[in-house]
Formats: C-alpha cells, structure tokens, sequence
C-alpha cells in the first residue's frame, strides 16, 4: 500500500521533472542573443564557430539539441559552461553546498523562532499579549525577504555597522576546509574562528529568509495550537495536574505538528526560490547569485543545470513532508 | 454554558423566507467590507498612492531625471548639509529622491494592477475548466502547475524578461506568466467544493447549460476570494517588479522605479543610505497596504470568517 | 445517614457572556460516600455547570455569586489554588461525555493512563505499567497488553469510554463526575457502559454523579435523583421516589416525555408548554430576576 504511493509519488516527480527540462530548454532556445557569437573571435572560421556550437550542444535542430542535452543530462553530464569555461557539475558542486548551508539555517532559526512564537501565542490565548503577537506577526507575513535584505543591509550594515555586508567568508580568515560545508565542517573541526565568521556573514541573509518563513510557521502552528487545546483530552491532561507549558508541548504540540507541517514544506520552497535574490543582495556565493549572471551571460548549460537542481531541490522537499506528515501522524503511521 | 431554552417551550419561529426589502447582497457585502479596518486603511493608502501617481507630474518638485553634479548626494531635510527643496535629498547623480519616488510609484502601479489582474483572468479561466470540467482538463492544467511549482520564480522571471526583453511590458508578461498558479489552484478547489454544492446541483436539474452555471452561479460565488488574492497579488507584483529593475532587467535605465533606485542605493550604500532608504519605505508601505487590504478583503468576504 | 462526601448549599452562577444572566439559582444538592447521583436536566439547566465547578474548569465567562462546595469536609470556594490542584483529577475524577476528542490521538494508550499514577502518585513506571493493566482488565478489556500499546484511532468508541472509566478510577477517587458517558456511544453499548460503572463504583465504594438529560440512565443506575430547570433544582430524593411518585408537574411531564422501555413504539411526547411556561414563572419569581 504504502510502498505503491510512493513509487506512484516518485513517477509523478520524474514527469514533473522532465517538464521543467522540456519547457526551460524551449525558454532558452528563444533567447534574443547568440551566446556563440558573443565569445568567438573576430578571426573565427566558419568551422570554428560550427566547432564551438558542437561543443556546447548548440548544433542541429531543436529536437536533436533537446535529446543529445537530455542523454547527456542522464548520465550526469549538463555540459560546459560557457561564461566560466567549466564543467556545470562540477561548478554546481561547489556552489549548492553554499546555497544549502544558508537555507537549512534559515529554516532552522525560522522553525525555532516560528515554533517559539507559536507556543508563547497558544499560552497567552485571549491576552493582550495575544494581540500583540499576532499584529507583528502580521507584519513580518506581508513583507518579504528581498525587502528584509535591504532593511537589514541598511540597518546592520550601515547604521549600525556590526556585521559584514557581503560575502561568506572574510578572506583574510584562512579556512582550511576541505569540504565545501564550511559551516557544519567548522563547527566539527572546532575552527571556532572560521565558524564565527560564517556565522556573521550568513546572519542577515539568514535573517532575510528565515523570517518570514518564521511568521507563517507562528501563524499555522498557533491556530493549529489553539484548536487542539480545545479538545477534551487537554481538559483530562489538565486534571491529571499538568501544568500550561506541559499542556501545550507534551499534549498540544504532537497534533498541531502535522497540519504545520504539511504548510511550512511549501513555504521551505519559496525560501529556496527567495536565495537567488537574497544572495544576490549579499553576495553570497551560492547557486543563486550564479543564476542571475548566468542569465545575464545567456549561459544556457548552466541556466539548464541550475533550474534542474532547483526543480529536484523542490520536488524533494514536498516528498520529504509528504513522509514526514505521516510519520507525524499516528491514524496514517498505522492504516 | 449556553442558556438555550427547551424547543418545545418557544413558540416556533420560521426564518424570513425572502429578504424583506433589504439591502441587496452586494450592497451588504460592500457595508461589510468598508467596516472592516483592515480594508480602509490598507485601501486607502493604495488610493493616495494611486492618485500620487496620476498626479506625478504636477506635484514632483523637480523633474525626475534632472542631474546636477554640483547637487550630488545631498542629505535628506534636517540632515547636515541638505539643501532646502530637496526633501528627501539627492542620489548620486544629482537627481532629486522625493520626485524619483513619485515617479517610480506609476511603474509600480502599472505593473501591480496589469500584472494581477492578467494572472487572476488566466490561473482563473484554467482553475475554473480544470475545477468544473475535470476529467484529462484537470489533469493537464495540474501538470502544469506541478511543473510551474518546481521553478524558483524570481529565477523564472529573470529567465521570462531575458527571453520576453526588457521593459515594462515584459516585466508584466513575466509576472502573469509565472503568478498565474496561486489563482489556479485556488479557484480549481473552490469550483470543485462549489460543484458539489446543493444550488448547483439544482441549477443543473433545471437544466441549464453547463456553461451558463459555472460563469453565472459559480464564478460570483468564487469571487470574494478571488478578489482577496488579487490584492495580495498585487503586493506581489510590485515586489517582483522591484527585484527585475534591481537586478537591471526592468524598464530601462531612464524611468525612475523604486526598484532601480533601491539597486542604485544599494551601490552607493556608503556615500547616500537615503537613496535606499526611501524607495525601500516605500516598498515597504505598499506592500503592507495590498496585503492589508487583501486580508481584510478575505475577512470581510468569507462567510465562515465573518459573523 | 453518614457524613455526606459533597455538600452543595445555596450555589449560584452567572454568565458574563449575557449580561450577568443566572445560571445556576441558589442550588442544594448532598451525596453520601459510595453513593450514585443522577444530575438531570435539559441542555442549558444548570447541570455542566455544576459538573465542571466540582472539577475546577468553569470557563471564565462564568462566576459562581454565592453559596458553598463542601467536598470531604473542605470547602471547595475557599481553599487555595495548590490545595484545589490536589483535590481536582486528584479525589475528584471525571468521565467525560465524547470519547472520540477524550484521548489524545498523538500518544499511546499506555501513556496517557499512567499519566495520573506517574505524575500524581508518583510511581516508578513499572509499577504504573502494572497497575494500568490491572484497571484494564476491571473495565473488562480482553486484550490489555494490545490496548496499551495502541493509539485512540485503533480503538472502537465503547473500548475507548472504557478506557477512559480506567483512567477515572485509576486514582482511587472519592468521588466521580459522569458527565453524560454514554450519550456519544452505540445504543447498544451504552447499557454494558452504564453497568460497568455501576459495577466498579460500587466495588471501589466511589460516590459518582451522573449528568444526564435521560432518566432512563438514571432508573438504572443511580440510588438518588437531583431535577434541575433554568439553574433551580425542581425536584430531588430517591430515584424511586422520583421516578415513581413524581411531585412536580415538570418531572411527570418528563417522564411521560421519555422513551418507555417498558412500552416501546410509544413516541416521544413533548412536555406541554403550560408546564414549561409556568416553570419559568416559579423560577424567575424565586430570585426576583426576568426569567429565561
């Protein structure tokens, strides 16, 4: 039963995945602008140029291009990049552990200030403090991360100049990692200096993200809080002597988990999308900021290889809360 | 406890069977929705800011693209240094801020009101034949939107202005094309729960065209939600609209946008934060205010929020 | 007659939700250790309002005015907050009335019956283990070790009122509030539930009030009878007394009113209506207020 839903979970995500190819390659094919002719030569011969476009799969017609792209692309090759002259996969390797890093800690800090909020918000039902919860967190649902960035560059980065504008990494900080997960590598080696200035460098853009993921998972978890604290068996838990906080993380919690869940799995996406312009604004070298100037450059295996990744980022993301939902759930956990 | 006397004991009330000369729905819903304070301040900041930007011309101090290097950089009102006309200052190439921001404001409309409303007409037309005539439409308009969902949209829309060219029109296309989904999937589930409702079932056993029941019973009852999410959508354009000029892919370089200014503020952070500072407040309000407004619009509209 | 286990005197309530509306007017009610009592009345007399002020969860909206709870020698009104928590879920149990939203779904059986014997008694979890299976098999669960390892979801409604009996008595309670058990279940269950509690009530010698609209539950199950109308007690005494030689207009016409089990097929008939207006009357006129 549950073994044929997840397969029949995993065909769905392997069609969807080749519509994004389909139609991100169909995008690109009508560009206005010719990559090849931007990087050849004045000299150039015919034949070069037709060698070039060869290399880059950018010869025949439309359909050859598309199979000879998407066999490659199945065997793990999405081909060269034409701005930086290097492997996509490996330029992708070295840059989504960047992206990673920054949008698991966004998560993170937005689970546990979400999470935080949400349960003062349940304790203090029909208190002033209520509505004082619920009025900022109005706020911070309405405004997004791109105008979080520019505050907060405004705010911290020259108001009050205390962390560092952009970048991961100071340069003059000597890293020594070996893999590209500087942050969780750091903190495992110890290199408490490096860790502090990855942190300091990824606390606005963290910011930028996390807070308004962190506003819709207060929002969610809190009416999800609320409506469980209704129920009669808060009433027993209460008369067996539990006390408020008790009520609420012990009886509440495991049942409003997988309502939030389910909502803040779709908002983790949008997070996502929303690196590519937060690591832009603070020029973090990650997928994102890549992809911008791989648009900029007309850099077509790239665009192709970064929306891919993208896609599988996505796609992955909304099965691991599809699982995740029933692991949360008892009645679905045992048929 | 609810003190409800025993049935049996009051004499048997009927509800009114037909509204006795009241007011009509709409002007019940409209009396509903100006209550709602939400509505009137989020409405009628977008109403200032819509009637600053017919009136630009004339109420900008100064014209927009005016540069005067010898006026380079020059603080806000209050400030040291600033110079008296120049209320919000000057950025980097001598152009007055306050006016830039006037100005921006019409391109920020444009593309809010265009952009949504060209979104809402065509993630509505597709979720409303997806939600009413299901079967292999709904199948294919699904697909669609699982694969849209899978693109990041601001790399989407970059991608879009990149292919579609820069400009205003572009950007609006790029918008439409992208936010289309948030209408579709909402109005494709409303039409589904409306399609079980019991007044369809009864337009259908009257026998009206299938047609007539989904734009005429169906699309009015959808509408209140509908209107909200174009509120929000709206905030959405004008951010998305933003992030292009910011990115340098907007309209071109001579048109003041909030966007633009905010890229050029963010270069010259050091020299004149204000050139930031300003287009990002007013970035800022406007958001809020759509999305004031469009909560609001959903509170006040919702049958089951309401009462 | 022994000292009695709760004395209710003079109780009164209002709603601040309706402009400080009487909800319970100057109510006497008295149960002896071990012994059954049958709160009945239609929805809105009173009744859950008296249930959840003996359990300490009146909502806030309602304030007790006057009168005193006497429970076990101590007076309910006046004792500190700490002392209450001892008392409420403690020597005071409840079964409540849906046992579909009575257990937590998150959490195992097991859990959330040893609750009160970890928490409150403190015991060591074997030892709770233990005694939790042993009240499972007094609410005759053939499978105890299967119950406790499940969650609410795998349980029928009847195994999970009996679930919840055993969680009831797992404190050894001097008194349980009953509040109406047996209205969420299957017809056919609802008897066996009725005499399951009748059954260990009285092996353990617990006094149980039973909040009910149905004088059916209480010809069964219950020595004594208290009738409530818009907050005042109408009638009170020995279920047979009541039952059987009704005084009151209003508790003739209910018992006319409900289903015969003697006469099935008999239909409903509702209570006239000059009986209920003349009700009305008395009652407002005993404290002077506009009545319901």
């Amino acid at each position: 039963m549950i073994a044929l839903a997840v397969l029949k979970r995993l065909a769905m995500a392997l069609a969807t995945l080749a519509g994004v190819a389909v139609v991100v390659f169909l995008l690109l094919r009508v560009v206005p602008g010719d990559p090849i002719s931007m990087m050849i030569s004045p000299g150039a011969s015919e034949a070069d140029i037709a060698a070039l476009r060869a290399h880059y799969g950018l010869d025949g017609g439309l359909l050859t291009q598309f199979g000879i792209w998407a066999a490659s692309a199945l065997r793990g090759d999405f081909g060269v990049s034409i701005s930086l002259h290097r492997d996509v996969v490996q330029v992708l390797g070295e840059r989504l552990p960047a992206t990673l890093e920054l949008a698991i800690a966004a998560l993170e800090f937005a689970v546990v200030l979400g999470g935080f909020v949400a349960v003062v918000g349940a304790m203090a039902r029909r208190t002033a403090l209520e509505s004082v919860i619920d009025a900022v967190n109005g706020l911070f649902l309405a405004v997004p991360d791109f105008v979080w960035a520019l505050a907060l560059v405004l705010t911290f980065g020259v108001l009050l100049p205390v962390l560092p504008l952009t970048g991961r990494l100071d340069p003059s900080v000597s890293s020594g990692m070996i893999t590209p997960f500087y942050w969780a590598e750091s903190l495992l080696r110890l290199r408490f200096d490096v860790f502090a200035d990855l942190t300091q460098h990824l606390t606005m853009p963290v910011l930028s993200l996390g807070l308004p993921l962190a506003a819709v998972i207060a929002r969610v978890l809190k009416g999800a809080l609320n409506e469980a604290m209704a129920q009669d068996y808060i009433l027993l838990a209460r008369l067996k002597g539990m006390s408020k906080l008790r009520l609420v993380l012990q009886e509440a919690l495991r049942n409003a988990i997988g309502p939030t869940l389910a909502l803040t799995g779709v908002q983790f996406t949008f997070l996502i999308g929303g690196t590519v312009i937060v690591e832009r604004i603070f020029a973090y070298p990650g997928i994102g900021n890549m992809a911008i100037d791989a648009v900029i450059n007309r850099d077509l295996p790239l665009i192709q290889g970064l929306v891919l990744v993208f896609a599988v980022i996505f796609i992955a993301i909304n099965i691991a809360v599809d699982l995740l939902v029933v692991l949360f759930n008892p009645k679905l956990r045992h048929g | 406890m609810a003190r409800t006397p025993s049935a049996t004991a009051e004499p048997l009330q009927l509800p009114p069977v037909a509204p006795v000369a009241g007011p009509s729905l709409a002007m019940r819903r409209l009396r509903a929705v100006l209550a709602e304070p939400k509505v009137t301040l989020g409405g009628g900041f977008i109403l200032l800011l819509l009637a600053i930007a017919i009136v630009a011309p004339w109420i900008a101090p100064k014209n927009p693209l005016d540069q005067d290097l010898m006026l380079a950089s020059l603080p806000p009102a209050g400030l040291a240094g600033a110079e008296p006309g120049y209320l919000l200052g000057t950025d980097t190439l001598g152009r007055d801020v306050l006016s830039r921001l006037i100005f921006g404001s019409r391109v920020a409309l444009t593309v809010a009101f265009v952009a949504a409303s060209l979104a809402a007409l065509i993630g509505t037309t597709l979720g409303l034949l997806a939600g009413w005539y299901r079967g292999w439409v709904d199948i294919a308009v699904s697909r669609l939107v699982d694969v849209w969902m899978a693109f990041p949209p601001v790399l989407l829309s970059i991608l879009l202005v990149a292919v579609l060219g820069a400009g205003i029109g572009s950007v609006i296309l790029a918008i439409a094309i992208i936010d289309w989904t948030r209408f579709c999937r909402v109005v494709r589930a409303e039409t589904m729960a409306q399609a079980e409702s019991e007044y369809v079932t009864a337009a259908r056993a009257i026998g009206f065209p299938r047609f007539h029941i989904l734009v005429r019973e169906i699309l009015p009852n959808i509408a209140p939600a509908l209107l909200a999410l174009v509120s929000l959508e709206m905030g959405i354009a004008v951010i998305v609209e933003a992030i292009l000029s910011f990115v340098g892919l907007s309209v071109s370089s001579g048109t003041p946008t909030w966007g633009g200014m905010i890229a050029e503020g963010r270069q010259f952070i050091h020299q004149s934060w204000w050139v930031l500072a300003a287009p990002l407040a007013a970035l800022f309000a406007t958001v809020l205010a759509f999305n004031q407004l469009g909560e609001g619009l959903r509170r006040a509209l919702d049958p089951v929020l309401r009462r | 007659m022994t000292a009695p286990i709760l004395r209710i005197q003079h109780l009164s309530a209002v709603s601040d939700l309706e402009g400080g509306a009487p909800i319970l007017r100057r109510v006497n009610l008295e149960l002896a250790p071990g012994e059954a009592l049958g709160l009945v009345g239609e929805s809105g007399a009173g009744k859950s309002t008296i249930a959840k002020a003996l359990l300490g969860v009146l909502p806030r909206t309602v304030r007790l005015t006057e009168g005193e709870i006497t429970f076990d020698g101590k007076n309910l009104r006046t004792l500190p907050p700490k002392a209450l928590r001892q008392i409420f879920g403690d020597e005071i149990a409840l079964i409540p009335q849906d046992p579909l939203t009575a257990l937590n779904p998150g959490r195992r059986i097991e859990l959330q019956l040893t609750d009160g014997l970890r928490m409150r008694r403190k015991l060591p979890w074997r030892e709770a283990r233990a005694r939790a299976l042993q009240l499972l098999a007094e609410v005759h669960i053939n499978d105890p070790e299967r119950v406790m390892r499940a969650y609410p979801h795998q349980l029928s409604g009847g195994m999970r009122q009996r679930v919840l009996i055993a969680a009831a008595f797992a404190l050894e309670p001097k008194m349980i509030v009953a509040d109406e058990p047996t209205t969420a279940l299957d017809v056919t269950v609802q008897k066996q539930i009725l005499r399951l509690i009748r059954g260990l009530q009285e092996a353990h010698g617990t006094a149980v009030i039973f909040v009910t609209h149905d004088l059916g539950v209480v010809a069964q199950i219950c020595d004594r009878v208290t009738l409530l109308f818009s907050g005042a007690v109408i009638e009170s005494g020995s279920t047979e007394e009541v039952l059987g030689t009704p005084k009151h207009p209003y508790t003739r016409a209910l018992i006319a009113a409900g289903p015969r089990y003697d006469r099935p097929g008999a239909g409903l008939q509702p209570v006239p209506e000059a009986v209920i207006a003349q009700l009305r009357a008395d009652v407002a006129a005993t404290d002077g207020r506009p009545g319901a």
